[in-house]
């Protein structure tokens, strides 16, 4: 066999109490080198539990392996090699990177310390020669100014720098394969176009072959020679990326590759009155300093925002993480201090007092980004979606109220007997449409939808924006979506707001901002969301 | 995924003496049984425990039941003048003297409870100075002034365990109050209250009881009262630190945004949370309680003379090397007590541990 890598019948399970759960099932690729290999499928369809089995990196003896499992690289079996030859193969011959930056780098040790690790323990290299490897793999890797790097710790680096560093780490011993695990997930989408791009032109380099793992179909199409998609531990479909694309063969694909968040925004005829309006807003956080904590100067979160936004329709508020679009959300609902004017149908809302705002948190809703950390975990899913009533007393009598949660929870297509379980026997697009309910309950004019998508695998994606869609157009809501998800917001809103560093770069109609932006920061970021790819460095934000 | 043809498994929702158990809570309970060695001490402790409540039916100087002519009489529950007996004086029944024992059995009878001694009587039948070892009338020997061990030990048990439990709890109450306001306000009230705690926490107990015992005879009360003004400060630094963690929780702040009031926030969403760090550390604190009330007994700042109390039957252990039945009774009751209480706070601890799988 002259593959590289060659995966036979992989099985993996995992022993849980009172049971077992087989997360991969008769697993089978081939890897060539300098081959890129897309390993698709949504949360819990045994990704990343394959290639770690790749790496032998699982929690054993609580996963187990087949005996019919195969993993041969370069002639050896890697399943149930001893930890000697497993030792000399990670982080050797055969690297990986992991999703998260934040998590994978150890935050007490500084960036030189961690990449001499790597390269003491395979290479054996003296301080001095591998300092110099190390600021020749930083180089590599484009992180500007290498040398004054070296003493950093991951705390001062950002997102993306902190993802380069880890490509560093993977790199230092020249592997043969390099397993990347969502790399770009966790990433800003300009930022994601630099770390694909950097990865191709590491990978042309060196001809190392190229396990990518991923949710995106984007990254798959441009990186990508062949694909493998799998659903529920299980390979459905295989073969190079062109041929899958157009022409898929088993159903899953399909579904997968109709699951791109689309359609337009519902047009409102006539157009109803200005809804929310807010003139000059700013959050501004002071940094204090010195023996009596004088304010020294400001973060500026929010930096002189204005929109008008009428019932009915969506504002987009696109932009890089840090940018202040969740603050405005928060600050536009008097979650938080800010100054200048808030104007809710009308009626000035920036002077109320936290008593004053209750009526009007009724009209007034928000769904967060994350549905895992937005449900209490020891309410039962009738008791959050209750909580509103009670507060605003809706609903006089008990078994009154229990009729307006089914009838919330049928709203967002979710079974009315889900009210007496918990959240966590719920997956994330159920949990998001929980918290849909939780807000619709009350009959919001106004509606904060902050990143409701990004949490969630592709197709639930779209499921979640065509609910939001439908609900829009029934009660006439409008939406202040936030989003760094350029295609979700092209599907769902008329105005855009594109956001940086707190203030408004370009803003407009979304028909025309997406058709012609005029500011080259629009225009970056939506070459990077839309085609994946790099526009004047200069002009992104590293 | 569509969302109705979703998670297939439906069981309905058990129940346990009328509690709704989620599922959560079934794991925990499986993972306490899991430790085995928590599971039994608590079975065990709860025995004991059980046990010594009803210590005036099992030792007591006053018998269960007597029939005089042809009447029944409950000395345990009421009090009779000796002359209800036959006797000379209108004073309580003294039925431990022979000379009331003999009249009552010429017209009925006396039942007598397991240990006929209670934790003040003195057995002036001892054939042996004081303290006396152990025989077949008293178990585990007497005091130094001719007192039944035994009995003491298992009113001394009681005391302690009640005196622990109810500084525990209140101390617990009090603690988790404080450290709940510190952080979900945070900021100055945080602030001030901990630099409070602070200065608080400097004040030297042990030298403040000796004062006050000095102008006041100690009671339990008094001295619950005075240990929970130092007892409560363990647990605030543990909820606070839950608070300011959970106080920007998304579902706190999606509570907020449906304009919940902050108390209901507090006990509603991030209370349950801080309530497992809390139920961990209880029997630790049980632990601590008992061990302070012993340690001021032992050292005479405790609870009055005369007391049935574990420190005091160790103080006489130490004084009477002689008779070493003293000290080693109050040391086993001791190492026993404590050390149930710690395997149960282990199998506590592994229940509310999120990470433990079998």
């Amino acid at each position: 066999m002259g593959a590289l890598l060659s995966v036979r019948d992989l099985h993996v399970t995992f022993a849980v109490p009172g049971g077992a759960i087989e997360a991969v099932r008769g697993v089978s690729f081939d890897l060539d080198r300098g081959e890129t290999l897309a390993v698709v499928g949504e949360s819990g369809s045994g990704k990343s539990v394959t290639a770690l089995s790749i790496l032998q990196l699982l929690p054993y003896p609580m996963a187990s392996h087949s005996r019919s499992s195969s993993v041969v690289f370069q002639g050896q079996e890697l399943v149930g090699a001893s930890e000697a030859v497993m030792r000399d193969i990670r982080g050797n011959r055969i690297a990986m990177v992991f999703q998260e930056p934040m998590t994978s780098l150890n935050p007490l040790h500084t960036i030189e310390k961690q990449l001499l690790e790597t390269l003491y323990l395979h290479k054996r290299m003296d301080a001095r020669r591998a300092r110099e490897r190390i600021l020749e793999l930083l180089r590599l890797v484009g992180l500007g100014d290498a040398e004054q790097r070296l003493d950093a710790y991951p705390h001062q680096l950002s997102g993306g720098q902190r993802q380069r560093v880890m490509i560093a780490m993977a790199l230092a011993n020249e592997p043969d394969i390099l397993i990347a695990d969502e790399p770009t997930t966790a990433l800003d989408v300009t930022i994601q176009a630099q770390i694909l791009k950097l990865l191709k032109d590491l990978q042309a380099r060196f001809g190392m072959a190229l396990i990518l793992i991923t949710h995106d179909l984007g990254i798959v199409r441009k990186m990508a020679d062949r694909v493998l998609v799998m659903t529920k531990g299980e390979v459905v479909e295989a073969g190079p990326v062109t041929d899958v694309f157009a022409q898929p063969q088993h159903t899953y694909t399909r579904h997968l590759l109709a699951a791109e968040p689309k359609g337009h925004p519902v047009a409102v005829e006539p157009p109803l009155p200005e809804l929310m309006a807010a003139t000059t807003l700013k959050v501004w956080f002071p940094i204090r300093s010195g023996l009596f904590r004088r304010v020294s100067g400001h973060v500026k979160a929010v930096d002189g925002i204005d929109f008008s936004l009428r019932g009915g329709e969506t504002l987009g508020v696109v932009g890089e993480s840090g940018s202040g679009k969740t603050t405005l959300g928060l600050a536009l609902l008097r979650l938080i201090e800010s100054e200048g004017a808030i104007r809710y149908d009308g009626r000035a809302i920036d002077g109320l007092r936290e008593g004053q705002m209750r009526p009007l948190r009724r009209a007034l809703q928000i769904v967060f980004q994350d549905p895992f950390s937005s449900l209490s975990p020891r309410l039962s899913i009738g008791q959050i979606v209750e909580e509103g009533l009670k507060v605003h007393g809706i609903g006089k009598s008990p078994s009154e109220r229990k009729e307006l949660i089914r009838a919330a929870l049928r709203e967002v297509e979710l079974d009315p007997d889900a009210a007496e379980r918990y959240p966590h026997e719920f997956s994330g697009g159920q949990r998001q449409r929980v918290a849909i309910a939780r807000a619709l309950v009350l009959k919001p004019r106004f509606l904060v939808l902050d990143e409701p998508t990004s949490a969630l695998d592709m197709s639930v994606q779209a499921q979640v924006i065509d609910l939001l869609r439908a609900l829009q157009e029934r009660y006439r809501l409008a939406y202040l979506f936030i989003s760094h998800d350029l295609r979700v917001v092209r599907a769902l809103a008329h105005h855009v707001l594109v956001m940086k560093d707190g203030k408004i770069v370009e803003q407009g109609p979304a028909a025309r901002l997406f058709a012609s932006p005029q500011h080259p920061y629009t225009r970056a970021l939506m070459a990077a969301a839309f085609n994946l790819e790099v526009v004047e460095r200069a002009a992104t934000a590293q | 995924m569509s969302a109705s043809a979703t998670t297939a498994a439906r069981a309905p929702t058990p129940r346990r003496w009328g509690v709704k158990l989620t599922p959560l809570t079934q794991r925990r309970l499986s993972n306490f049984r899991a430790n085995r060695r928590g599971f039994w001490s608590l079975w065990l402790f709860l025995l004991l425990f059980g046990v010594s409540l009803f210590a005036e039916f099992i030792a007591n100087d006053r018998p269960l039941l007597v029939r005089y002519d042809g009447a029944f009489y409950f000395p345990v529950f009421a009090d009779y003048p000796e002359t209800t007996f036959g006797g000379e004086f209108p004073t309580e029944a003294d039925y431990r003297d022979p000379y009331v024992q003999k009249h009552i059995n010429e017209h009925g009878f006396l039942l007598w409870p397991l240990i006929p001694f209670s934790y003040k009587t003195i057995n002036y039948g001892l054939t042996k100075p004081a303290p006396a070892p152990p025989d077949a009338v008293d178990w585990l020997g007497t005091d130094d002034q001719g007192r039944d061990v035994l009995a003491r030990l298992i009113y001394g048990f009681r005391i302690s365990v009640l005196f622990g439990l109810v500084l525990t709890i209140l101390s617990s109450i009090i603690g988790v109050a404080a450290g709940a306001i510190q952080g979900y306000y945070g900021g100055l009230t945080d602030l001030l209250f901990q630099r409070f705690i602070e200065v608080w926490s400097g004040l030297p107990v042990l030298y403040l009881l000796i004062i006050l015992s000095a102008i006041i005879q100690p009671n339990f009360w008094w001295l619950l009262g005075i240990m929970l003004l130092f007892s409560w400060m363990s647990l605030v630094d543990l909820v606070r630190a839950e608070f300011l963690r959970a106080r920007n929780f998304d579902y706190v702040r999606a509570a907020r945004a449906l304009g919940v009031s902050n108390p209901v926030i507090i006990w509603r969403h991030v209370l349950p949370n801080a309530m497992v760090a809390t139920l961990t550390f209880l029997p630790f604190i049980l632990n601590g309680s008992i061990t302070t009330l012993t340690s001021l007994d032992f050292l005479g700042f405790g609870l009055p003379p005369g007391s049935p109390s574990l420190g005091e039957l160790l103080a006489q252990g130490k004084n009477n090397l002689q008779a070493p039945w003293l000290g080693f009774t109050a040391f086993f009751t001791l190492a026993v007590m404590l050390s149930l209480l710690i395997f149960i706070g282990e199998a506590v601890r592994d229940a509310f541990d999120p990470r433990k799988v079998k």
